[in-house]
């Protein structure tokens, strides 16, 4: 038989997420498409960070979490006994809520992680790159060697996407990343969004439903089951659709903020 | 907020004005009293400067002694009018030395292990078996360094060390500055946000590179404020040395030899009959009073730096 | 951006497969420290009951067969008293009948006395309980060869009457009573000293102090004494309560003439001090574990400060502080150098009678015993060491108990 060319950076197929007994995500189906923006959005505890969790089995270091069903990426099943994690999160890196830069100077933020890889290449110009191609090269570098603790909030967020795109994975996964900065790194953070998906697969969380309708190519409508408060998703399509004519009755509540 | 509290109070409260202040009267002559027994332990500090520094001071007027023979020279003679520091002092240095070689990779690995890798079952069963090895008397570790740490030295170095040496009291102390260090070190460890594991994890480390290179590192000056507070143990242990590593006031680096340090000697010359204001009583104040200032220094290190560490993650 | 500078496909297999290896041997290394911790607490109690019990051979310096036909070991209590009553001297046994009573001794307090005072006992050589276990033979031919006369016994160097005997200059007859005794006195004023000072403090800077200098000051200064090394707070209890204050701490004040400073009561105040800073963290920890909620609901109905102190919040803090005080003690317990500055006396061997009478320590005991050249000393400071580590043990105990008892449930 033919291997199945893989079409898709990540297909999730009736995946369902517990932790212990309770199951926090489920039943979710997903084919997210490479080389694009997938936003994810629905309400506070609908299992959106779970799920992106899941993704770069990030979710194994919560000792009672469980996954269930399959999450393939470009058609290899994650959770399959003889995957690696570390080669998983090596290939799938993330950017976190709140910037959270190691204590070590700008420099060594990126080369560490290249470092611990295997890198094998010219350092400083791996550095100079990722901080170019993460639109932060200009504001530092000049202080390369100094604490990553001294750059401002939207500074350290993309430094954060800089020491992700450094490694060169293949998928980036953003759980709220312009969540803890103000408007203008926020739109910063989104113009790099733009630029970065020529090469990379990106899936966004984020509560800003402007932000899912500017940036995002796909959008993913999350929402509680009422019975269980197990978190699926209801909806999944072109992000203009979502935004426009929503098949769903509550995504539409949701995205025109009639929520609740 | 307690300000704000007691304002509140006041601004609600419909009671006449001489109710209130008598009510504040008595109020605040508890508030005195807890404030001067609070104050008292100012003045253990205080007294120990001035008892430890009068006596010393009467050291230092004898015509025999000079400051500068005492923090110069490495010969420590009483009988015959000699007191240089550093016979003892090379001592307290040479078995503090071993003992920090022990403890801080013993303990920096065990707290990296209980903070890092040890699953909560583990963690209840190993932190008690730290903290009884705490709790143990000093005197007995003592015991154990002379009659079962030193007969295997001996048995390994035949006769090139002595039934009383620095090299075993170095190693028991070591093991009993261990959970000190371990202990102080894993709270450094767990003060460490998550969100830098994460952060680690994320880029593809493995768990001993998340913990190596990046939760050590973050925590790296509260586990200096570790190490500072073991040394200051260390120069201020008395009873292992004491039992020990002998009673010879010789100046040396050698482990394998006997050496009095300085506790050490303050223990055996007060335990034995000594008359009160002579130069070897008043001696053993100088000592003291360099042992207290070389500890405190230490200890406002330690804590300064502690601050700072908890600063940076606040 | 070099793409391709990373290990791909296999390479990457490879390399993180090695670095598994690595991170595995790595934490191999760490959990090997926590055996080294084990195995060294395992040796050092080990090694204590090692000392503890095993061959004795003795020589008598009388024989046996002068005072008895059977053999002295299988006497009967009232044989044995008999034959005491016949071969001492009747002052020489009125003395011992008015230390305490002879008809209430038992047998083996008994058996020892004849040991003492008749046959003169002489310990030869003592031998660990490992190797009496494990090596009897060669214990043996040993003590055959080396001392023919000896008769070898194995011995309990701890026993009740090793509890409950006074000191004596004789390892065979030694007991710690005196040491114990010496050792609850000074705890007691320790800690009579210690907890009301120590809990005021504690108060004070929970509850009533605002952030200035002067408080920073003496929190800085709390936790540095801390720090101190127990000898130097030996030098100040030397040079305050034994020398400066001698009228008191001798007992002269209220007429008791037979001793100096070195009393129990300048053991206890030093020993106070040092571990007052202890008291007064713990307390402080206690104090802050009492949730705000509860002083707010006090401040509501109108207390004052003082009166929600004393009927709320100290009392949700009370075990905490109890227990703290509980861990002072057996800090206080274990102590030894500040009591050799401070001068126990190294051999009494009557009760101490009150807060001003010379005293002796059981961790001193231990430090005297362990440092004699003699082995059959070492055994009973091993067996000594067992008795503090039991009454150690079982401070610990209670205050576990009284935390897990006492659990707060906000
Ligand atoms: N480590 C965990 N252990 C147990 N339950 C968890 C854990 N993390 C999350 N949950 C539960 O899983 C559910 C989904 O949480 P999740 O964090 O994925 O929501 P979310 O959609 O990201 O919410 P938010 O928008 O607030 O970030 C919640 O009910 C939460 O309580
Ligand atoms: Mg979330």
């Amino acid at each position: 038989m033919q291997p199945e060319i893989p079409q898709y950076a990540i297909e999730t197929r009736d995946l369902s997420i517990y932790y212990g007994p309770f199951e926090a995500v489920k039943n979710v189906d997903l084919k997210i498409e490479k080389q694009k923006i997938t936003a994810i959005i629905g309400p506070s505890g609908c299992g959106k960070s779970t799920l992106l969790r899941a993704f770069n089995r990030m979710n194994d270091f919560v000792p009672t979490s469980r996954v269930d069903g399959e999450i393939l990426m470009h058609g290899t099943n994650l959770y399959s006994k003889d995957i690696d994690p570390v080669e998983v999160r090596r290939k799938i890196g993330m950017v976190f809520q709140k910037p959270n830069p190691f204590p070590k100077s700008i420099y060594d933020n990126i080369a560490w992680g290249a470092r611990i890889n295997g890198f094998k290449g010219n350092m400083d110009e791996l550095v100079e790159q990722s901080l170019r191609n993460a639109a932060l090269w200009e504001e530092v570098k000049d202080k390369l060697k100094k604490s990553a603790y001294e750059l401002s909030g939207g500074q350290q967020q993309r430094l954060c996407i800089a020491r992700t795109i450094a490694i060169q994975p293949d998928i980036i996964l953003m759980d709220e990343p312009a969540s803890a900065l103000d408007p203008i790194s926020t739109l910063r953070i989104e113009e790099l969004m733009q630029e970065l998906k020529k090469n990379y697969t990106i899936i966004i969380v984020t509560h800003n439903m402007q932000q899912a309708a500017r940036v995002s190519d796909y959008t993913a409508m999350m929402m509680l089951y009422e019975d269980t408060r197990s978190g699926t998703v209801i909806e999944f399509d072109d992000t203009k659709k979502i935004f426009t004519r929503p098949s769903d009755k509550r995504t539409e509540d949701y995205v025109t903020g009639r929520f609740g | 907020m307690d300000v704000s509290v007691n304002k509140s109070l006041a601004s609600n409260s419909f009671r006449p004005a001489t109710l209130k202040r008598k009510r504040r009267l008595n109020e605040g002559l508890i508030e005195t009293i807890l404030f001067m027994v609070g104050f008292l332990t100012i003045f253990v500090t205080v007294g120990i400067v001035i008892v430890l520094g009068d006596q010393a001071l009467l050291f230092f007027n004898d015509p025999e002694v000079t400051l500068v023979e005492f923090l110069t020279s490495t010969k420590w003679v009483p009988a015959i009018g000699e007191f240089g520091i550093w016979a003892l002092v090379s001592a307290t240095l040479t078995t503090s030395a071993i003992a920090i070689l022990v403890a801080v990779p013993l303990g920096v690995s065990a707290a990296t292990y209980l903070s890092e890798y040890a699953s909560l079952r583990a963690r209840s069963v190993l932190k008690p078996i730290l903290e009884v090895l705490a709790g143990i008397p000093t005197v007995v570790y003592g015991y154990f360094a002379l009659l079962f740490v030193t007969p295997i030295l001996r048995s390994v170095f035949d006769n090139r060390i002595g039934v009383y040496n620095m090299l075993s009291a170095g190693l028991v102390m070591g093991i009993m500055i261990l959970p000190l260090i371990s202990s102080m070190s894993e709270d450094a460890l767990s003060a460490v946000p998550n969100s830098l594991r994460e952060a680690a994890y994320a880029m593809g480390a493995t768990k001993l590179e998340a913990s190596l290179q990046v939760v050590v590192p973050s925590a790296l000056s509260g586990i200096g404020a570790a190490v500072i507070v073991g040394i200051s143990r260390a120069v201020g242990e008395t009873m292992i040395v004491a039992v020990a590593s002998g009673a010879t006031s010789d100046f040396t680096f050698n482990p394998l030899k006997a050496a009095e340090t300085m506790t050490a000697h303050i223990a055996r010359i007060s335990g034995g009959d000594l008359s009160y204001n002579s130069v070897d009583y008043n001696s053993l104040f100088a000592i003291a009073l360099m042992l207290f200032l070389v500890t405190l220094v230490l200890n406002l290190i330690s804590q300064w730096v502690i601050s700072k560490f908890r600063e940076q993650y606040e | 951006m070099a793409r391709f500078s990373y290990p791909e496909k296999q390479d990457l297999q490879k390399f993180v497969a090695a670095r598994y290896r690595k991170a595995w041997i790595w934490q191999l290394i760490f959990m090997a420290t926590l055996l080294v911790a084990i195995v060294s607490l395992a040796a050092l109690l080990l090694n204590v009951v090692d000392g503890a019990f095993g061959y004795a051979a003795f020589e008598y310096k009388k024989d046996p067969a002068q005072f008895s036909d059977k053999p002295i070991e299988e006497l009967n209590r009232e044989e044995l008293l008999a034959v005491l009553q016949e071969n001492l001297s009747t002052g020489a046994y009125k003395k011992l009948d008015n230390e305490s009573p002879m008809e209430k001794r038992s047998q083996i307090e008994l058996y020892y006395l004849v040991q003492e005072r008749l046959l003169q006992v002489d310990t030869k050589a003592t031998y660990s309980l490992f190797d009496s276990l494990f090596n009897r033979h060669e214990i043996e031919t040993e003590v055959g060869e080396k001392y023919p006369e000896a008769r070898l016994e194995f011995r309990y160097w701890l026993t009740p009457a090793f509890v409950t005997s006074p000191m004596s200059s004789r390892a065979e007859f030694a007991g710690v009573r005196t040491a114990v005794l010496g050792s609850l006195w000074l705890v007691g004023i320790a800690i009579l000293f210690a907890l009301p000072v120590g809990v005021g403090a504690a108060i004070y800077l929970q509850e009533y102090a605002r952030k200035n200098f002067l408080n920073r000051l003496i929190q800085t200064n709390i936790n540095n004494l801390a720090g101190v090394p127990s000898i130097v707070y030996g030098m100040l209890g030397l040079a305050i309560f034994v020398r400066a204050w001698e009228a008191f701490t001798s007992g002269a004040m209220f007429g008791i003439t037979d001793t100096n400073g070195r009393t129990i009561m300048s053991a206890g105040l030093t020993m106070g001090i040092l571990v007052l800073p202890l008291v007064i963290i713990n307390a402080q920890e206690a104090i802050k574990a009492v949730p705000d909620s509860i002083r707010q609901a006090a401040f509501g109905v109108g207390a004052t400060r003082w009166q929600t102190i004393w009927s709320h919040v100290l009392p949700n803090a009370l075990p905490g502080i109890l227990t703290g005080s509980i861990l002072a003690m057996s800090r206080a317990v274990g102590e030894t150098a500040p009591l050799i500055i401070v001068g126990a006396s190294t051999f009494i061997s009557v009760d101490p009678s009150g807060p001003f009478s010379k005293f002796t320590a059981l961790p001193i005991q231990i430090y005297q015993w362990t440092a004699r050249a003699q082995p059959e000393f070492h055994n009973i400071a091993a067996a000594a060491i067992i008795v503090l580590l039991i009454l150690l043990l079982t401070l610990n105990a209670s205050a576990i108990l009284l935390r897990n008892r006492f659990q707060r449930r906000y």
